[in-house]
């Protein structure tokens, strides 16, 4: 009986976890677009008001409505995790309650309030208010979800590395706020997501961007949001990999069994390589498959060829899984080496060649939410690579888990992934549909009303929706909108890509 | 909890009560509004879509702050409430994201499937606050499992619902013109008959319920309070019933008096709820002194709400002026 009441709650946990994974997952895609998002949305703003032309508001516009979309998401999925922490985790407040509770409300009450309340005038306000509240709304909804970032991201690195707090009777309590909110891995945390925040902005404006002029879509504003997000990509990335160095180091000095999950050392040694690709055994504790590069971890992360990495042996049954962690630090690390490629070369094309060619727009679209995929990894790495512990050091995971019978889970779980699913779906989706349809809009006059050319666009999009080839997208586009074309647009797509 | 800081647990779960409220009002209008979408007509359900446009997510916002509350100062409430009505909630959750995103994809996906995210619009809506109410029944029940207590919460379900569409209908007579407005006074009079049913059924099972809440209201000197208590509820209900009649006034006059009845009613409603569990956190069950965290933690907070809530209060206010009177086209 004993045994099967275990069994049951074993179950629960299982499912918890993937529960609590999945739901996190899903939210995270959107703050981590919408963080850096409102930002760039904001010097579309500062572009249009300097200079007046009209293209930058045309901009703006666009992505002003992917952010309302993907906003909306965030914050239905946002409002899922705030249940999640009674529901699944009971002893997770038990514990560090006194620590995570102040974090959250700071959240709620300095963010998500702000955020909320300025987005309505940010998106509807334009023609109620003067252009300078306008943008300063836009400004308050940016520093808005940069700060729900902040405080999110504190008490998430609390968890992985905490600091400034006792423990008394099992509970957690503070002796210094200071300590607990700049805990020594938040800053490393927060710069290297926001900076992935930035990145996964970027690629998607470049991507979507990219996507409308292979349909032809020749508009000046589609030519300077690709310009502006590849030369942010540029900025970005290397910094993005210095900070990730950074923090991999500083992970190395506070949780060093996560690194050597990352890296796959078993035993402790010097002069450690490093593995391109290998595939971890846990069973016999050793690596199948390895590519190596000599010396190269103990470099990395001790900056001498011959530094000692302590092994995963050291931490027999308190290390997290490795097979996880190693691969998803490896997809993070490919990612983020392919957008350094990706910038540069079409930095490269901009500067010199001035043309993007149409073989590198494609592989623009597809890296469209390559963004997603890094960040995804990342937090794996981090998340994972915590375990056994949801606390370091202070409390395990499987000790704050629910006693919930397992098919209430099991049946909450399978609503969540088929309504994600779908929302998945939809999203994307929804973003091509969108950018079909802006290819059919006319750039010169975006005060004329949205919906009537969306009813416009749409038509056009049901007419040739079986032949929709580039060319006679463009044919066909009624007169009407061809005649507000203003003929100063210069630039023209060719078969072999894009001018600047 | 040292004697010096008794006062906390009590601040707090005013607070808790009062985010509750605000989230009912404001959410409850909006949600309110998502049930009554006509099938019949897009006009009037863009009209009515954009009347809640520019609120909706800050409106939202004040469920994540009271649930917050109840998760930073209460935490064993948190997790005794939440783990009871695990299932409910889940559908709550599912039916707030399912209008949610609604709102948004109905205006960016291809206009074919527009009618279709208005009606997952309606739905989302209508499984949000049918789990709301069915979640107030049980709580109010003491999450008892016996069928009459289930029977209870599915009445409360159903009445919940009717109050969230009167106040929507209201917050429509107030927003909207011509036949949207019409139509909005003939919804707000049905569905404000079934919510007077529900207030009365609420009441009378708090009574039989609990020998103690009886106690609290019935004895002397309480008693008599209840006299002003009733009869301000038989003039609210019986004044916007007449005015509702009287749509569309000659310019218009008095067209907030019913939202204004409506804010008046929930909270008279909050107020006889909270003054009948406290100290209660859970009914019967768990005090807030049992359920309270560390009073450290507690201040910390509590100062930055003294700060903070002004503030988003203000602000509030702010975004209401901007999108104030009748209701107009909302692009962007
Ligand atoms: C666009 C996204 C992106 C890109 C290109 C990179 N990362 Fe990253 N990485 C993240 C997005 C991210 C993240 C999702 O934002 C994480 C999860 C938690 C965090 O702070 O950042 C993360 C975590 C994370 C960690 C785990 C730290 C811990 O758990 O304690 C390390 C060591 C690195 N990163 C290192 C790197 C390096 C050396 C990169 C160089 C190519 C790199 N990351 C590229
Ligand atoms: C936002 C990006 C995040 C992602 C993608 C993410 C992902 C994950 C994953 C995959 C796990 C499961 C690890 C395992 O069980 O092996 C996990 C665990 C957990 N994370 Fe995160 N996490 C994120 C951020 C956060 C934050 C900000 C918090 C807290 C404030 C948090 C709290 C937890 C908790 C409580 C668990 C334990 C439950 C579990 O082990 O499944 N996470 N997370
Ligand atoms: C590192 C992980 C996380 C980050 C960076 C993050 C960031 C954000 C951001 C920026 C928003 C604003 C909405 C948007 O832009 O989409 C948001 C929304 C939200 N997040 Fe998260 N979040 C994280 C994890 C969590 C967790 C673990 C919780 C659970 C407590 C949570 C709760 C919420 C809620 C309730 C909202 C809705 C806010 C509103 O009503 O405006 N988030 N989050």
């Amino acid at each position: 009986m004993l045994a099967f009441a275990e069994l049951a709650s074993e179950t629960s946990f299982m499912l918890s976890r993937i529960q609590f994974a999945a739901n996190i997952s899903f939210h995270i895609l959107f703050p981590t677009i919408n963080i850096a998002l409102c930002w760039i949305l904001l010097f579309f703003k500062f572009q249009f008001n300097r200079t007046g032309d009209e293209s930058w508001l045309r901009v703006y516009r666009f992505w002003v409505r992917i952010f309302a979309l993907s906003f909306a998401i965030g914050v239905v999925s946002g409002i899922t995790m705030s249940f999640q922490f009674g529901t699944n985790w009971p002893g997770y407040m038990e514990t560090v309650g006194n620590i995570a509770g102040p974090l959250l409300g700071y959240e709620v009450m300095t963010a998500f309030f702000l955020e909320a309340s300025f987005l309505s005038i940010m998106l509807f306000g334009m023609n109620k208010v003067s252009n300078r509240v306008h943008t300063f709304a836009t400004l308050l909804v940016a520093i808005g979800t940069s700060m729900s970032a902040f405080w999110i991201l504190a008490l998430d690195s609390w968890m992985q590395t905490p600091a400034g707090f006792e423990m008394r009777d099992g509970v957690a309590h503070v002796t210094s706020w200071a300590e607990v909110i700049f805990n020594p891995s938040m800053p490393y945390r927060l710069t290297h997501m926001v900076l992935a925040s930035g990145l996964t902005a970027a690629f998607l404006i470049a991507g979507i961007s990219a996507y409308r002029l292979l349909k032809g879509d020749n508009k000046r504003s589609v030519k300077q949001a690709l310009h502006a997000s590849t030369a942010l990509a540029m900025i970005l990335i290397p910094i993005q990999i210095f900070v990730g160095d950074l923090h991999g180091l500083n992970t190395f000095k506070h949780q060093p069994a996560k690194v050597a999950a990352m890296e796959g050392v078993w035993e402790t040694s010097t002069n450690v390589p490093l593995l391109l690709f290998a595939i971890p055994d846990e069973e016999n504790r050793t690596n199948h498959f390895e590519v190596k590069v000599p010396n190269m971890a103990s470099l990395i992360l001790t900056h001498t060829f011959d530094g000692e990495i302590k092994g995963l042996n050291e931490f027999e049954g308190k290390h997290p899984p490795v097979a996880p962690v190693f691969f998803s630090f490896r997809v993070m690390i490919g990612i983020g080496v392919l957008m350094l490629l990706t910038a540069a070369i079409g930095c490269y094309q901009f500067l010199y060649k001035k043309r993007y060619p149409n073989w590198f727009l494609k592989v623009l679209v597809g890296m469209t939410f390559s963004g997603w995929i890094a960040t995804l990894a990342g937090w794996y790495v981090t998340e994972i690579g915590r375990q056994p512990y949801l606390v370091t050091g202070v409390l395990k995971t499987h000790d704050a888990a629910t006693t919930l019978p397992a098919d209430n889970i099991a049946m909450s779980l399978t609503m969540y992934l088929l309504l994600y699913t779908f929302l998945l779906i939809a999203y994307i989706r929804t973003l091509f549909v969108m950018a079909n349809r802006a290819v059919k809009l006319e750039e010169q006059n975006p005060s004329i009303e949205d919906m009537r050319n969306e009813a416009l666009a749409d038509d056009i999009a049901d007419d040739i929706a079986d032949d929709s080839t580039d060319a006679n997208a463009q044919k066909q586009a009624p007169a009407q909108a061809q005649s507000l074309t203003d003929s100063t647009t210069q630039s023209k797509t060719t078969d072999k890509g894009a001018l600047v | 909890m040292s004697n010096e800081y008794q006062w906390l647990p009590t601040v707090f779960i005013g607070l808790m009560g009062l985010s509750f409220l605000i989230y009912a009002i404001l959410d409850g209008y909006d949600l309110g509004v998502g049930v009554l979408l006509p099938k019949d007509n897009q006009a009037q359900r863009d009209q009515m879509i954009y009347s809640i446009g520019p609120f909706w997510d800050a409106n939202e916002t004040w469920l994540v702050l009271a649930v917050g509350i109840m998760l930073i100062a209460f935490p064993k409430a948190h997790s005794i409430v939440l783990q009871a009505l695990y299932l409910p909630t889940a559908i709550m959750l599912a039916g707030l994201i399912l209008r949610g995103v609604s709102f948004d994809f109905r205006t960016k996906a291809p206009s074919k499937d527009k009618q279709k995210w208005d009606l997952a619009f309606k739905v989302g809506s209508l499984i949000a606050t049918l789990s709301q109410g069915y979640m107030l029944g049980r709580y109010v029940t003491g999450f008892d499992e016996s069928s009459l207590a289930i029977g209870f919460s599915l009445l409360s379900a159903v009445c919940v619902t009717a109050g969230y569409c009167f106040i929507g209908a209201c917050w429509l007579v107030m927003k909207s013109e011509g036949e949207l407005q019409k139509r909005a006074a003939r919804w707000a009079t049905m569905t404000n008959i079934l919510m007077a049913v529900g207030i009365a059924a609420v009441c009378a099972a708090n009574l039989m319920i609990d020998a103690t809440i009886a106690e609290k209201w019935l004895s002397f000197p309480q008693v008599i309070l209840l006299i002003p208590i009733s009869a301000l509820f038989l003039f609210v209900f019986a004044t916007v019933h007449v005015y509702l009649q009287q749509i569309p006034t000659k310019n218009d006059i008095g067209c907030w008096y019913p939202f204004l009845a409506a804010v008046v009613i929930f909270i008279l409603c909050f107020a006889g709820l909270g003054y009948s569990f406290y100290p209660y956190i859970v009914p019967m069950q768990l005090t807030i002194f049992e359920a309270a965290s560390a009073p450290e933690s507690l201040l910390v907070i509590f100062w930055g709400a003294v700060f903070v809530l002004p503030v988003i209060i203000g602000y509030t206010i702010f975004a209401y002026k901007v999108f104030w009177g009748k209701t107009t086209h909302l692009t962007y």
